[in-house]
């Protein structure tokens, strides 16, 4: 038989051979630029979102102000001279202000006109007169310069945002209220300040006087209710599974409904949330302690996951050392194997909190978007999240909601780069290396 | 207010019951702790645990009936309460509520509602009192129970940890208790909608356009709920995300995995993290105010009518969100590929690129599929980006350049604001959720097992 195998003698030199290896490598270099591509079209789209948010952003960080002379008239504010606060809070402060911009412009004349030359001050001025004259009740009746917050649109003109090369109609400024604005802008009376406003104030439907306090302090409420219910849930489960349940059916079935749980879209729990918080038990809507608890039962799953892997990476000599000195599997476990297991914990506890600090979805379901001008007390306060008020602005038409929503986006992604990055420094300091 | 006051009042009691459980086990045994057979510490906790538990309870299962039970001893006593109906009572009693917390009330105050608000606050008044008087009374004679309890050869210890397990076993119970939750809730609300409109018509029908009538007559008013547009919406942007994350997500895996160094890596793949982490309201925004007027002016400028918010913006941000999902995953599931199987293939004279494709991939594809499979789960259940980004029209349509709408986003305008549980237009939000929470459980429990499944075979 000659059905020897026969050995393919391959020519290395060939013309065919070389040609095929250099086919080949040219695959391996461009295969290996796909993954270079991926990775870089990847890391660009994190860059564009960034510069985006960022660019829009920075603007939001100072308001532009106007000055005028303001004449306090005790006619106006307080006729009979009392001084007493209750009738300063009465006062026509609207008034003030409109006749101070009367004064300065003492040409226009007609109603039309009238009324844009007071759209180029914001409603809000008046408020700050009142709270000035309030807290000092002398100003009433003398007259001094003072800076008053300008309109949302003058501050966009300013910062440039409404091109003044566009026909008349085509902008929420018109012609003459550019010219006055230039006006004042000729003699100094135009800045730009540090919008403190923006640090310390609620909602408002104004953008000039909108600010996100109201929302970090609903935010600030309902992450303590998530964390007040989800950290001693999430560990209790994380130790009863982990150090204490028989290996059976229903402690099977309990982590398969934890484990479905992690992948539940976040908006089914604002669902849950809405049909059993509010329409059976009657909690109250639009508040922190609501949300808090919705927002608990979507961590927990997070917190039981990350638990149970720390509790595991604790070695067994450890509960065998301390079961073998005669503690009860009870001290075992929360004397040793949990405080070892404590910086895991902890971290995946950190990065289900601000998770649950970037979640928007659920608690659009339990009326949290409702437009909330108090900042709130207490979780049973109507209140709106930082996310959510990011969401109320993207709706509102106003141009100058665009910078304050991308600031609001930057104090928001500050707050979570914080949280990682104590997530990190906890598990880099504390994890040990059994 | 006042319930909190009661609990923290138990609380500090609790506190004291700990501190005089402790000093008897103490007195009993002349101060030798030795002789006692707990610590110390478990007869304080033992003591702490019948004056806190008992009273925590009865304060918590009061505050959840009291609002109702107060209702009904005051429309009892209202005088012609009987003839009214269920709105018309509610709104009275809610007024009669108003007037005695001193808020604004909708109607006339007459002297008969007054005395309705008056008998209302002494209600409350009372309820309170009893609240607080029984609790105390449980607080203190569980403290006093206990206390005389105490003895040298008291097992405490064993007690309280007795009731540290039952603790640890209720707080797992949580999770299946929230599973049934969702599906009750899904499914009560979701059952009174299919009364209303029959299954087959939702699940098949070709038009949503979700209205009630005001009155009976009215024009065109009678509303459709087929979901089949909102079913191919959420299909069509869901496709173009996994168009784009699922190539680049797929190629950045195998290069971090295959090829880059351990530095490039190092760094590289918490930025992809990042991707992950940034709120989803963000890409909303993105989506809407930045991708949307791009993709609109560049299809403008190749002669295209392209919708301000085109499928294509809310699925590209989409896309680029779900990249982490499918890239660490796929990585976890190339990592575990033997190493045998890529020596093996180098022995053969496979350039790494040829051992990738015709080896790697090949046995890790059930992974890759699970990780896949999640990623669309993750992006059918996204609801924030296609709020911001995606129409509320519902298009039947197969073109990425108009708009479309999907399950969440109906979800989302149906449910926000007001509600009325008695119309087919809140209920189809039920439904619909019912459908999406089925969707993606099981994808997801198809996927799990997958993972699993292939994890098992190298192990």
């Amino acid at each position: 038989m000659s059905d020897v195998a026969q050995v393919q003698r391959i020519d290395l030199s060939s013309p065919e051979t070389s040609a095929r290896l250099r086919r080949r490598h040219a695959a391996e270099r461009r295969f290996r630029a796909y993954g270079v591509v991926a990775i870089a079209l990847s890391i660009a789209f994190l860059l564009i979102l960034f510069t985006t948010i960022v660019s829009n952003a920075y603007t939001a960080l100072v308001q532009t102000h106007i000055r005028l002379t303001v004449d306090f008239d005790a006619e106006r504010i307080d006729p009979h001279g009392t001084g007493d606060p209750e009738v300063i809070l009465a006062g026509d402060f609207g008034g003030v202000v409109k006749s101070a911009l009367r004064e300065r412009f003492p040409d226009v004349k007609g109603r039309r006109d009238r009324r844009s030359l007071y759209a180029i001050v914001s409603p809000g001025a008046a408020f700050d007169l009142q709270k000035l004259a309030i807290s000092n009740p002398e100003l009433v009746g003398t007259s001094r310069e003072i800076w008053l917050v300008a309109s949302d649109d003058v501050d966009m003109l300013l910062k440039g945002f409404i091109p003044r090369d566009v026909p008349e109609s085509d902008r929420r400024i018109n012609d003459k209220q550019i010219g006055w604005v230039d006006a004042l802008i000729a003699e100094g009376a135009v800045e730009r300040k540090f919008n403190t406003r923006f640090f310390t104030a609620g909602d408002s439907r104004e953008p000039e006087l909108a600010g996100i306090l109201g929302a970090v302090a609903g935010s600030f409420f309902t992450m303590a209710v998530t964390l007040i219910l989800a950290f001693p849930l999430g560990v209790a489960t994380a130790v009863y599974m982990q150090e204490f349940a028989p290996k059976n059916r229903w402690t099977d079935l309990v982590e398969v409904n934890i484990n479905n749980l992690a992948a539940v879209p976040s908006i089914v729990f604002g669902i849950l949330g809405l049909a059993v918080f509010l329409n059976v038990l009657h909690l109250p809507r639009s508040a922190p302690v609501v949300g808090g608890i919705v927002l608990a039962l979507m961590t927990l799953p997070t917190i039981i996951i990350a638990g149970r892997a720390a509790l595991g990476a604790v070695p067994p000599s450890i509960r065998e050392a301390a079961l073998g000195i005669g503690a009860s599997r009870m001290q075992a476990t929360f004397h040793h194997v949990l405080p070892l297991a404590m910086p895991g914990i902890l971290s995946g506890t950190i990065i289900g909190m601000a998770r649950a600090l970037g979640e928007t979805a659920p608690l659009l379901m339990i009326g949290m978007v409702a437009f909330i001008v108090d900042v709130p007390k207490g979780p049973f306060d109507p209140a709106t999240v930082l996310p959510v008020q990011v969401f109320l602005w993207a709706d509102s038409p106003e141009r100058a909601f665009v910078e304050r929503l991308s600031a609001a986006i930057v104090v928001l992604l500050v707050f979570l780069v914080l949280m990682n990055a104590a997530a990190i420094y906890l598990r880099k300091r504390f994890e040990r290396r059994w | 207010m006042e319930i909190s006051l009661i609990t923290a009042v138990v609380l500090v009691l609790a506190v004291v019951g700990f501190f005089l459980g402790r000093s008897r086990a103490l007195a009993t045994v002349g101060g030798r702790a030795r002789d006692l057979h707990s610590l110390p510490g478990h007869y304080g906790c033992y003591v702490a645990v019948w004056c806190g538990v008992p009273a925590l309870l009865l304060t918590l299962v009061w505050s959840f009936f009291q609002g109702s039970i107060v209702e009904s001893f005051l429309v009892s006593g209202l005088p012609g309460a009987q003839g009214l109906g269920e709105a018309e009572l509610g709104l009275l009693v809610n007024d009669i509520k108003n007037l005695a917390g001193g808020d604004i009330v909708s109607k006339e105050i007459d002297p008969e509602m007054q005395a309705a608000a008056d008998l209302y606050s002494s209600l409350q008044t009372m309820a309170f009192s009893a609240l607080a008087i029984l609790s105390l009374a449980l607080a203190i004679g569980g403290t006093a129970l206990a206390w005389r309890h105490v003895s040298p050869r008291f097992a405490a210890r064993e007690r309280v940890e007795k009731v540290v397990r039952i603790f640890l076993i209720v707080s797992s119970t949580i999770a299946i208790f929230t599973t049934v939750g969702i599906v009750l809730s899904l499914l009560f609300e979701a059952l009174r909608f299919f009364n209303l409109i029959p299954f087959t018509d939702f699940l098949f029908g070709l038009e949503w356009s979700p209205q009630t009538a005001l009155r009976a007559d009215q024009v065109g008013s009678t509303g459709a709920f087929g979901a089949v547009p909102l079913f191919a919406g959420t299909f069509l942007i869901t496709l173009i995300a996994m168009v784009v994350a699922a190539p680049i997500g797929l190629m950045s895996a195998i290069y971090l995995s295959e090829y880059a160094p351990h530095k490039v890596r190092s760094t590289v793949k918490p930025l992809l993290e990042i991707l992950a982490g940034i709120p989803t309201v963000v890409y909303g925004f993105f989506a809407a105010l930045t991708v949307a007027p791009f993709i609109r002016d560049a299809g403008s400028g190749l002669g295209l009518d392209v919708s301000s918010e085109s499928a294509l913006a809310a699925g590209v941000v989409m896309g680029i969100m779900i990249i982490p999902f499918v890239s660490s995953l796929s990585d976890d599931v190339i990592n575990a590929v033997p190493q045998s199987l890529r020596d093996g293939a180098y022995a053969l004279g496979a350039t790494q690129s040829e051992t990738v494709k015709q080896v790697i991939l090949p046995a890790a594809l059930p992974g890759i599929v699970g990780s896949i499979m999640l990623a669309i789960s993750r992006a059918i259940g996204e609801t924030m980006i296609v709020v911001m980004a995606a129409g509320l029209a519902a298009n039947l349509t197969a073109n990425p350049l108009e708009s479309v709408t999907t399950v969440t986003v109906q979800i989302v305008t149906l449910l926000v604001g007001d509600q009325e549980f008695d119309s087919a237009k809140t209920l189809a939000a039920f439904a619909l959720g019912l459908v999406m929470f089925c969707i993606t459980l099981s994808l997801n429990v198809i996927a799990l097992h997958v993972v699993q499944k292939y994890r098992e075979q190298y192990e």
